[in-house]
């Protein structure tokens, strides 16, 4: 039995939890604002809210229903754009309708709630960030400038209200200002007792089932894959084990658990203090939704060749821990990729964590991604570099690439080559070369074999040219 | 004024459709297409399906009661292919069950037995073997021949620009239902209501009359659901026709991907000769038209192709040939600037090459050779206004562009690993449908008891705020509250005999027939106020704002008291109009004519960086002065231009249709075939509408706005070619749309 609330109404329902929200959504409760656009994640106009009770509070996220199960929304409360509706239009369907951000109108309720998410959970409004809370909405009508003007006006009209409001933590009265503002419909207000509730009575359902069961974490690529067959697979929701959804570290270690979302880490004080470039790399993954669902385990176990975090992970030299229900193992993570999708993983092996060292002192980190659009895209390539670099010699370095090779690589010949070395542009050119020998590269959709061996070769520069803008003359390079 | 449908857009309530509830006992349709590109098909095994529960019909060519033919323009295409199949995704058999996951399913398991046929992808190709989907054209002016060596410099060259695919959010789907007497009702997502209709008739064997076809609106069309939605209308009209039952098909994005057509692919050749001041003496081109596997509406592109060969020039001599190919591809079809975007590629790319060769900036050939008023066109029509010259002195001195051009050339000799560029681009854009006839809209107003009106015409609303520019022309012309009046689905009922809502004609010949309408109704409401008021002349009433004046004098008298009135006196209160876009011809036996009611000119000013270490890059900025006429929504018409802007960007740039060996198509996802995102497209769009502006025949002055400001993202190209130059100043330029970040790199370095 799933229990959620879908807006305001109790939902109580026996339907396979595979089946995607989507269809639950349009089909079952015939609310058709929702819109199917792409099934995978790559357009929003299926994007719903998805509230979650924690501490008193609902955090709502926007997620793209057309990859969320059914069984995901337990204990949740999902909001659609019919539930954001009232008898007035709201602020930002008024400045949608002012600036002339919609036209067709079929991505539209897709926007207006990745903005309604923006509202209720930035701690400071902000133009750019408000921008980028649609990164995973796309439009083929407007060309967008309409849409950046309506923001425009929906951050002055936020932002003279909060800051007017001195000495006041907005964030706690969020959902109540919204409220207030007309935002978000008055019901919205009882939701979090409602949820409580909810969860007194949620048993969570851990056991595994016998027959042939289908993990599934985020499942922003499992869906993609098999949108039809995942309705009536056995599925079991990883993500909700909430033991492996937290990032801890020790003395020198950081620790991330498997089902830690692609937007928990980017947000994490932890990691943030580490990379200060965190915001810059993270928003390079998927778009705001998708990057609310997948999780890191789901990344390195989907094993693309291309996956941007396996790629970040590998220069990290990361360790992941895998658990067969009897103990727990762990070896590198480089070593876990045996070839093209195969993982040195028994059947019953979970990933429950992974770990990676703090980076010493004098260590330098630097991740960098083409893809043919910038944002929301998979990568062409991608590479990550780790160095370490004390009084003129490399100590320590792990370069890893993706979409060079049958697995996301980590590149033990250049590491060879590099340790010891003192950084100049010859020494970064030879580098290069050898990294020409490692990879593989095949044409296909996302470049042909020559462009992905002339860009890991530009990325490599890139590495250095950012690190090491004192060793390493540009002009040398070009 | 805003667009009035936009406020239920936010709601999340317009529409579409797959959002209309249907009735109980709905049966739902999957589509079994060609796996092979060309071929000969031996055997289609259904056979699993029948184990199936939930399966109720697998229907095929045989099932087709009249005629299994869906061409429009030319009747070379079959709705489900008989013994043959042409491209990869040609439906061949439909599958009707009782749930969409179930025929989903089914469709699966269907085997096809194709014996495998050579295809032909490439319009060179299919050139050479003869395979045309009509005779080559040519439109001439002057004599290029004898031209040539008066020429100081000849320039020659092969341009390549793909195929796009359209994007519109909405898929392609329809809905139908049988009604009493055997005749069926479709809900359609499509721009040409009466195309489908016409050719559901033909397909069932049923007179046109027994077939309605009805559109709420659609969700972004771009040309793609012109011809394009008679598919998935047909085969839920002969479905519902054989089984009795409603049946509704929406199709999957891969799916539609994968079986409709896009924008033509073009190969071209061209040559050009000049004198040293940059004078355009002759032009010659040929146009290799990718057409896919069957006409569709390959030849009107053709045509537009031809007609604007010449962009914003005046060349005295020119002789401008097109051949439309015959490929293994889905059918192409229309979309946004429906040729006119490959056409006009061609020649900014022989005029790049031919500055090249004169080392002078392209600007410099443009200006000299930029359209004034009187000017002929290869097709035989001189120019009627000189607009062209004023968009580029203003666009000059409002964006500034030589001081943009400075501020470049120092940022570029202080960056090494950044450079930037920029483009001017002019346009042209004649507007009309170039086949005459099809410029005729008409209008159907019913004014109510209470006062309020009604509207229905032609235009198909898809996102381009024609529903509201409608409404402002009845309210305009009734010269009532713009509330009063509500435009109505787009019903075959209600209008007949349609034009499709295209070549960015809806406005205007819909608002116009609206007008017309509309001031029929006025003179009898006017009449009737006179014999209430026992005013000799009808000529001295007027009808302001709701009230009734007597030559100026306010009366008292009120709309909805006239209208009560008028009602009360048997006065008819609704009006049929019909309107035709006058003096407009063209003879294709000597193709010369005025086939076009204005031209819409325009100057985009493009500036773009690119990252030369990494290969990417970003669009600055896209400055536009825009010939609009007098336009009467700027909200709505402004939302066009930025929209079409980055369209048009999207095609020059990074939407790559790539296709392996055998011509399936690889890029079949959101996933793989990218169109711009908020972040890819321009941080700065600027319009600027060009002041003291109105065309002869638009409506209410205003010039039609849909396709041309898709043609400005070509200056994108160029605008990055430039900035690739200031990085490799001996790059040879291959001129290839689109530029992906992947050709800019190669072009940057050697490969390895």
């Amino acid at each position: 039995m799933i229990n959620f609330i879908l807006n305001t109404e109790s939902i109580s329902t026996e339907l396979p939890p595979g089946m995607p929200l989507l269809d639950f959504v349009r089909d079952n409760k015939k609310l058709k604002g929702t819109k199917e656009g792409c099934r995978e994640g790559d357009c929003g106009a299926c994007l719903i809210l998805l509230g979650e009770y924690k501490r008193n509070k609902v955090f709502y996220k926007s997620v793209n229903s057309c990859l969320l199960p059914l069984g995901e929304v337990n204990g949740k409360q999902v909001v659609t754009i019919e539930g954001v509706n009232s008898n007035k239009l709201n602020l930002i369907q008024q400045a949608f309708v002012d600036e002339g951000a919609s036209q067709c109108g079929f991505c539209t309720p897709g926007f207006i709630l990745s903005l309604t998410a923006y509202f209720l959970n930035a701690i400071e409004i902000k133009e750019n960030e408000a921008i980028s809370s649609i990164d995973g909405n796309i439009c083929r009508c407007t060309g967008y400038t309409s849409i950046i003007r309506a923001i425009q006006k929906l951050c002055k009209d936020f932002g003279l209200h909060i800051y007017s409001k001195n000495g006041l933590d907005p964030k706690p009265n969020r959902l109540k200002l919204l409220v207030d503002k007309k935002v978000l419909p008055e019901y919205f207000l009882d939701i979090p007792d409602r949820l409580h509730k909810i969860s007194l009575n949620k048993k969570v359902d851990s056991k595994i089932p016998k027959k042939s069961p289908v993990f599934i974490a985020g499942g922003t690529d499992l869906y993609i894959q098999k949108p039809d067959e995942l309705s009536t697979e056995n599925l079991v929701f990883l993500s909700q084990k909430k033991k492996l959804k937290k990032i801890w570290r020790d003395k020198d270690r950081i620790f991330i658990g498997s089902m830690t979302t692609v937007e928990d880490i980017k947000s994490s004080s932890i990691i943030q203090k580490l990379f200060p470039e965190t915001e810059k790399y993270f928003k390079l993954i998927s778009s705001t939704p998708i990057r609310y669902r997948a999780t890191v385990g789901g990344n390195i176990v989907n094993a693309s060749p291309i996956g941007d975090l396996t790629i970040f992970l590998l220069a990290l030299n990361t360790m992941v821990v895998l658990n067969d229900g009897k103990k727990q193992r762990e070896l590198l993570l480089r070593d876990f990729y045996k070839g093209y999708k195969q993982l040195n993983k028994k059947r019953n092996d979970i990933l429950e964590y992974i770990w990676f060292k703090k980076p010493n002192k004098n260590s330098f980190f630097n991740f960098e991604k083409v893809s043919r659009r910038k944002y929301l895209d998979i990568a062409s390539v991608n590479s990550a570099i780790l160095i370490q670099y004390d009084k003129g010699a490399v100590i320590n370095i792990h370069l890893s690439a993706g979409g060079i090779a049958p697995i996301p690589l980590y590149l033990s010949k250049v590491r060879s080559y590099l340790l010891g070395k003192e950084i100049n542009s010859e020494i970064v050119k030879e580098a290069s070369r050898i990294a020409q020998s490692e990879i593989s590269p095949i044409s296909d959709v996302r470049g042909s074999n020559d462009y992905k061996r002339l860009l890991l070769r530009q990325l490599i520069y890139c590495h250095f040219v950012t690190l090491f803008p004192k060793e390493v003359n540009v002009d040398e390079l070009l | 004024m805003i667009n009035t449908d936009a406020i239920f857009h936010v709601k999340g309530e317009s529409q579409f459709i797959d959002d209309r509830l249907t009735p109980e006992g709905t049966l739902y349709a999957a589509v079994f297409t060609s796996p092979v590109a060309h071929g000969k098909i031996i055997k289609i095994n259904t056979a699993p399906l029948k184990r199936i529960e939930g399966v109720v019909k697998v229907i095929t060519a045989s099932d087709i009661p009249g005629e299994n033919q869906i061409g429009n323009i030319i009747q070379d295409e079959v709705l489900l292919a008989e013994d043959e199949v042409h491209y990869i995704g040609q439906p061949i058999a439909i599958v009707v069950g009782t749930k969409p996951e179930i025929v989903r399913k089914a469709v699966k398991l269907i085997r096809a037995k194709v014996e495998v046929l050579p295809p032909v992808f490439n319009p060179r190709e299919a050139f050479k073997k003869g395979h045309l989907i009509t005779p080559t054209r040519t439109f001439s002016l002057g004599d290029v021949n004898k031209t040539w060596k008066e020429c100081d410099l000849i320039v020659e060259g092969t341009v390549e620009s793909g195929g796009q695919e359209h994007v519109y959010l909405e898929t392609q789907g329809a809905f139908s239902y049988p009604t009493e007497k055997n005749t069926i009702k479709v809900i359609s997502s499509t721009q040409a209501p009466s195309t489908v209709q016409k050719i559901v008739a033909r397909v069932l064997d049923l007179p046109i009359r027994m077939i309605e076809v009805d559109v709420l609106r659609i969700g972004g069309g771009f040309g793609g659901k012109e011809d394009q939605a008679v598919s998935w209308a047909a085969m839920t009209a002969l479905a519902s026709y054989k089984l009795k039952k409603p049946v509704k098909l929406v199709l999957r994005r891969k799916e539609d991907i994968l079986m409709t057509g896009k924008r033509h692919p073009y190969s071209s050749d061209f040559k050009m000769g000049l004198k040293r001041n940059g004078k355009i003496l002759a032009y010659e081109n040929t146009f290799y038209q990718n057409a896919g596997a069957s006409a569709d509406l390959s030849t009107a592109i053709m045509e537009r192709s031809l007609f604007h060969a010449t962009n914003s020039y005046y060349i005295p001599n020119a002789k401008i040939n097109c051949a439309s190919c015959r490929t293994n591809f889905p059918p192409n079809t229309a979309f946004r600037g429906f040729g006119a975007p490959q056409a006009m590629f061609v020649i900014e790319s022989a005029i790049f090459k031919a500055a090249d060769e004169l080392g002078v900036d392209p600007t410099v050939i443009q200006k000299k050779n930029l359209l004034k008023k009187g000017d002929v066109f290869p097709y035989g029509m001189k120019l009627q206004d000189g607009k062209m010259r004023k968009c580029w002195e203003v666009a000059g001195e409002k964006y500034k562009v030589e001081k943009i051009k400075e501020r470049i050339n120092k940022f570029n000799s202080n960056n090494k690993i950044y450079k930037k560029g920029i483009s001017i681009m002019p346009i042209c854009f004649g507007i009309s449908f170039t086949s005459s006839f099809l410029n005729q809209a008409s209008a159907l107003v019913h004014i109510y008891t209470d006062g309020s009106v009604s509207v229905s015409t032609a235009a198909i609303e898809m996102g381009q705020g024609v529903n509201t520019k409608i409404r402002q022309v009845a309210a305009k012309v009734l010269s009532i509250n713009i509330d009063r009046v509500e435009v109505l689905s787009t019903k075959t009922s209600r209008v007949a005999n349609t034009s499709p809502t295209a070549a960015s004609t809806g406005a205007d010949l819909n608002g116009n027939a609206t007008k017309v309408a509309c001031k029929n109704l006025m003179e009898r409401l006017r009449k009737v106020a006179s014999d209430y008021l026992k005013v000799i002349s009808a000529k001295d009433i007027q009808i302001i704002d709701e009230e009734v004046y007597i030559k100026g004098r306010k009366t008292g008298l009120k709309w909805d008291e006239l209208v009560n009135k008028a009602y009360m006196n048997r006065v008819s209160l609704s009006a049929q109009a019909h309107y035709v876009t006058p003096n407009i011809f063209f003879d294709r036996n000597i193709e010369k004519g005025k086939p076009f009611a204005y031209h819409v000119f325009g100057i985009a000013v493009t500036e773009v960086t690119i990252d030369c270490l990494r290969g990417i890059y970003e669009i600055d900025s896209v400055k536009v002065v825009h010939d609009a006429g007098k336009s009467f929504n700027l909200l709505i018409d402004r939302g066009q231009m930025e929209g079409g802007i980055v369209q048009g960007i999207g095609w020059a740039t990074i939407e790559e249709l790539m296709y392996g060996d055998d011509g399936k198509l690889l890029t079949d996802s959101l996933a793989t075939y990218k169109i711009p995102d908020i972040y890819f497209a321009p941080k700065d769009i600027k319009v600027h509408f060009l002041k003291d502006s109105n065309s002869l025949s638009g409506i209410l002055k205003s010039k039609a706005i849909g396709e041309p400001p898709f043609l400005y993202g070509i200056g994108t190209y160029f605008a990055l070619i430039k900035a690739i130059r200031e990085f490799r100043l001996d790059l040879k330029v291959n001129f290839s749309i689109p530029i992906t970040p992947e050709k800019v790199l190669l072009s940057l370095y050697e490969k390895i």
